[in-house]
């Protein structure tokens, strides 16, 4: 159908493809917004600086305006741009909504931050909006082309966002690291998008002549199993899984905080999107390729993750190797996105997890960020006794821990019986095995994360300074956004449960035929 | 379904008041304000306790063997999971009893804090502890009871973390990480039944009627799976190992409340759940949990001889208690998990109360080495006796409630279900009948060492009671008085080292656990025959589920 058109478009005069301006306004708002805090930003006096962070989470706010109108006005109708390449519809939304939401909760959480240390400020919101812009084109691409683009510009800005305390060998290392290893993750990626390419002649995702209908199980080329795994490991290094992960610990602990809580929800998120995207659209019928391989990568991921946990003594990398962690429990479900039962309960358990996570773990850097504002320090005894003079940061802080370990009714525990559920819906042997392994990892990841709990709450204050902590108004801010999530979906979880429908995202393509 | 009352609101609210309790004293009181936090616990629980004895009024005892109360309400639909909560014979003596327990720990705790103080944070973690542990036992839908059963977990580990003793954070983090591994694997098991059912509801009522269906080996696969999960609860040997560290590092309200109900979470939901809804697991996993039932009851009771501390000795004792009661549940049979059933309970209030005395006698002596203590019928004459009365409960004297749990459960083995082997229960019977000697023996044994002969030096000439004998010999009701005005404002400075017989607020808080053992000792009918009718059903249900 793809080659008729062009040939037809040959034919004819070229004509620019009809625009629905509707669809792409949250990513118009972020392009504008983009440029007016840059250009804002060139002419305000340096005390005024502060003005930018405002400004940027306005934006956010702004773009977040017509990603609620496009939901309502969906009605189960995806909104197709470009020839199917670019598409809006509730799974899109849900993840857009998502990355703003993210976006605008570690603006709150960086403006001290970046204040305090003296950091170019307008830069940094700049590089942000930019990277939130790629996320959310992510959310909708449904091209080779476009998601490479869509990631291409969420992490470039990460680079340099890692490396934000110019003065910090740790930090330029963070940057290089990760600008390094995403590098080469990009282009493993490319390399097998090139064979996917060579194989099929086609870069769209759906589609008669796209790639969902024609990499199909027991007829795959060697060339096309090469392509879809090494498109996979590509996207294994930008969520950190194992065997893909070693880039992360260092990055995270160098980047500035509020970068790294950026990293470890959006950019990770991200990743998942696309993940999501490419598995359940371009690959829906390669099933036997990604299957063994997500499988494994999910049982290592969590499992390595955690043991690698249980060891650190600075809160940034244990969150760091949490995260890693957490990533396992995501991915776990996508191994059985090809399944008949278990697939739409994976796109909702995936989807569901990333909402809830994205919630605990923000919550959890936000802590962090207060705390060491006070202790100028990222060991996990620098929190002994922190119940004793900040009960509301202990009490927020094990809101947090207990819902990334699972203990209901926080949110965590719904997202990972979602998990558990989706898994399990498959009802194979390799199913059950894959839950044990994260059943025996939930245990794993208690120990550490309840160890946190106990310096927080049992040990002595370390250097006896028992000063009342005084979060700024936007950290609160933060926490009270973060907290207030991580229990509302915990006890209703109906608020979250109807995201991602498979339905949703199928829509356009005869799925798992 | 069974609407027999009207009332059905009666359930939730018994269940969340202390809830809004805890939020009213974590949002409504200043930390520094030791008193008001203690007011509103306890004028909680106060409450909740009220809407219990409704709850024990309205309850139509003719019925028992049908849910009251019942409310089916939409939750989670995405996952069939419902609010679906209800009330029986069953669920009936173990929810009044963690109202009462929690109620009456609070008064306790008024004059009997915890040496980290911070009443505000204390009372809050019990309110909460309190919700989750009735939630437990009215929930009638997988998903809510698994809920309701971990948010358990982090108030205890709190208690234990934050209030206990020397070694609290070793023991809170392995409590924690047992409970958590057994009910990980528990969640996978209730998801597998969940899709081995037709993946359509996860309400208790559904799932007794699939669960039967269920081929025999993946039966005995998922049985599994909950086993590990109620085991590590119940404790049954060899999961034990957390309990003992638990109990001896839990503050007293700790213990109280451990011992009392959360112990019997795991139990209960092997009646409740494992056996009814895998019939031919739990036929196939019958002996093995005979078999270490038995196990628990011997090593428990060896455990009990070994050791030097008095709380250490109790939390071994617990051990024991629980083999009795899984004893009776493995025979599966009406009169066996009666007994159990009846055990429970009475475990409850024995074991709760021996804590309250270990946590006093703690508390005046400051030490629980049992070879420091001697004497203290010379010294606290009320509270040795208190201390005598629960030991001989605990060994299962007839005529207290300890008996009722024990004997019938050892009885029961004699005539297991038809399809168990009858001769592996008959010779678990028999080593379950030493076990009760064995009983008798470390009970009798720690009560001869500790409040028989004359106190050791370092406490000779601190108590009361030796005051007065000094003094006066004339002033009888002296005493009485004494500690009557001393319970009110105990000053430290001048009776530091004095050893205070039982005092008020101790009154208050151990006279219905003494009146409780001692009714249902005399008149065990009083609660079988609410029981009894819940779990021939329940049998039923059993039964029918298992091929002859």
């Amino acid at each position: 159908m793809i080659g008729m058109i062009s040939s037809l478009l040959a034919q004819a005069d070229w004509s620019s493809p009809p625009i629905d301006w509707h669809a792409i306004a949250p990513e118009l708002i972020l392009v504008i917004g983009i440029n007016v805090v840059l250009l804002i930003d060139l002419n305000l006096a340096e005390s005024k600086k502060w003005m930018i962070a405002t400004l940027t989470g306005i934006v956010m706010l702004l773009a977040f305006i017509p990603v609620v109108t496009l939901g309502l006005e969906l009605d189960g109708v995806p909104r197709e741009l470009f020839d199917g390449r670019y598409v809006i519809d509730e799974y899109a939304l849900v993840l857009k909504a998502l990355f703003l939401l993210v976006g605008y909760v570690v603006v709150l959480m960086s403006q001290n931050a970046l204040e305090d240390g003296g950091y170019y400020q307008g830069e940094f919101y700049v590089l942000m909006l930019c990277s939130i812009l790629g996320m959310v084109m992510m959310a909708s691409s449904r091209d080779l082309i476009s998601i490479f683009v869509a990631l291409e510009l969420l992490s470039i800005p990460g680079y340099m966002m890692a490396a934000w305390k110019k003065r910090s060998s740790v930090s330029n290392e963070a940057g290089v690291k990760y600008y390094l290893m995403g590098v080469f993750a990009s282009g493993i990626m490319l390399f097998g998008m090139s064979y996917l390419y060579g194989a099929t002649g086609t870069t769209a995702l759906t589609g008669e002549e796209g790639l969902g209908a024609l990499l199909t199980d027991g007829s795959l080329s060697g060339l096309e199993v090469i392509g879809i795994v090494f498109v996979l490991a590509g996207f294994a290094f930008k969520i950190s899984a194992v065997p893909f992960h070693s880039w992360a610990p260092d990055t995270y602990e160098g980047a500035p905080t509020p970068v790294t809580a950026f990293f470890s929800v959006a950019s990770k998120a991200a990743g998942f999107t696309a993940l999501m995207t490419l598995v359940f659209l371009a690959f829906p019928n390669a099933s036997d390729v990604y299957g063994p391989m997500l499988w494994v990568l999910a049982a290592l991921t969590m499992t390595v993750g955690n043991v690698l946990a249980l060891r650190q003594t600075n809160i940034v990398r244990m969150l760091a190797y949490s995260s890693i962690s957490q990533g396992g429990f995501i991915l776990m479900p996508l191994a059985y996105a090809g399944d008949v039962d278990a697939g739409g309960s994976a796109l909702n358990a995936v989807v569901v997890y990333l909402l809830v996570y994205a919630f605990m773990n923000l919550g959890a850097f936000a802590v962090v960020i207060a705390v060491s504002r006070k202790t100028q320090s990222g060991e996990i005894s620098s929190f002994g006794g922190l119940f004793n003079y900040a009960p509301g940061l202990a009490v927020a802080m094990t809101v947090f821990m207990a819902s990334l370990a699972g203990i209901p009714p926080l949110g965590g525990w719904f997202a990972k019986f979602n998990a558990f559920k989706a898994v399990l819906d498959a009802d194979t042997t390799s199913a059950y095995v894959l839950a044990c392994i994260a059943a025996v990892n939930t245990v794993i990841s208690a120990a550490y994360y309840f160890r946190v709990l106990r310096t927080v709450w049992v040990d002595d204050v370390p250097d006896g300074n028992t000063a009342p902590i005084n979060p700024p108004s936007p950290i609160i801010a933060a926490l009270g956004i973060t907290v207030i999530g991580t229990i509302a979906v915990g006890v209703y979880p109906r608020l979250v449960a109807g995201f991602g429908n498979l339905s949703d995202l199928a829509g356009t393509v005869p799925l798992l035929g | 379904m069974n609407n027999l009352t009207d009332n059905n609101w009666i359930l939730s609210v018994g269940t969340f008041l202390p809830l809004l309790g805890a939020l009213a004293i974590m949002f409504g009181t200043s930390r520094d304000d030791e008193r008001t936090p203690k007011v509103i616990g306890i004028f909680t629980a106060g409450a909740t306790l009220a809407i219990g004895i409704a709850t024990l009024v309205l309850f139509d005892y003719d019925q028992s063997q049908n849910l009251q109360f019942f409310v089916d309400a939409e939750w989670i639909e995405v996952i069939s999971s419902g609010y679906t909560i209800g009330l029986d014979g069953i669920s009936l003596p173990l929810y009044f009893l963690s109202m009462a327990v929690t109620f009456l720990v609070m008064i306790y705790s008024w004059d009997n804090m915890p040496e980290a103080g911070n009443p505000k944070a204390f009372y809050s973690l019990m309110l909460i502890l309190q919700t989750g542990m009735a939630g437990t036992f009215i929930a009638q839908d997988l998903i809510l009871f698994f809920v309701f059963f971990e948010v358990v977990l982090l108030p205890m580990y709190f208690m234990i973390g934050v209030w206990g003793g020397e070694q609290r954070k070793y023991a809170s983090l392995k409590f924690f990480l047992y409970t958590m591994f057994g009910s990980a694997f528990m969640l996978v098991a209730f998801l597998a039944i969940f899709f081995q059912t037709g993946g359509e509801s996860f309400s208790f009522a559904w799932l007794y009627e699939m669960g039967a269906g269920i081929d025999r080996d993946v039966q005995i696969w998922i049985f599994a799976g909950m086993f590990l999960g109620f085991a590590v609860k119940v404790p049954m040997f060899p999961f034990h190992t957390w309990l003992p560290d638990a109990h001896t590092q839990a503050p007293t309200q700790g213990s109280v409340i451990l011992a009392a109900i959360l112990l019997k979470l795991g139990t209960y939901g092997f009646v409740r759940i494992a056996l009814p809804m895998l019939p031919q697991g739990a036929e196939a996993w019958a002996p093995v949990i005979g078999i270490l039932a038995v196990i628990g009851i011997i090593y428990g009771a060896l455990g009990c001889l070994a050791q030097t501390d008095m709380k250490r000795l109790i939390a071994f004792s617990s051990v024991a208690h629980m083999g009795f009661v899984m004893l009776g549940i493995s025979t599966l049979t009406t009169f066996g998990i009666n007994a159990a059933l009846f055990g429970m309970v009475a475990h409850g209030l024995i074991t709760g109360m021996l804590f309250f005395v270990a946590g006093s006698i703690k508390h005046r002596y400051h030490t629980l080495e049992i070879s420091r203590l001697s004497g203290m019928l010379i010294q606290m004459p009320k509270m040795g006796w208190i201390l005598g009365f629960a030991a001989m409960a605990s060994l299962g004297l007839p005529g207290l409630a300890g008996f009722w749990g024990e004997f019938p459960a050892i009885l029961s083995a004699y005539n297991p279900h038809p399809a168990l082997n009858e001769t592996l229960f008959r010779t678990l019977m028999v080593i379950a009948a030493v076990g009760t000697v064995l009983a008798a023996a470390y009970l009798l044994w720690l009560y001869q060492r500790t409040a028989f002969g004359e106190p050791t030096e370092e406490f000779a000439g601190h108590s009361d009671a030796e005051h007065e004998a000094a003094a006066h010999a004339g002033h009888d009701s002296h005493g009485v008085a004494h500690s009557l005005s001393s319970a009110a404002n105990v000053d430290a400075d001048e009776h530091h080292d004095d050893i205070h017989d039982v005092q008020p607020t101790e009154w208050i808080a151990w006279t219905p656990f003494l009146i409780a053992i001692v009714v249902f000792g005399v008149y065990p009918q009083l609660m079988f025959k609410v029981l009894d009718p819940a779990v021939t059903q329940l049998v039923n249900t059993i039964s029918a589920g298992i091929p002859q």
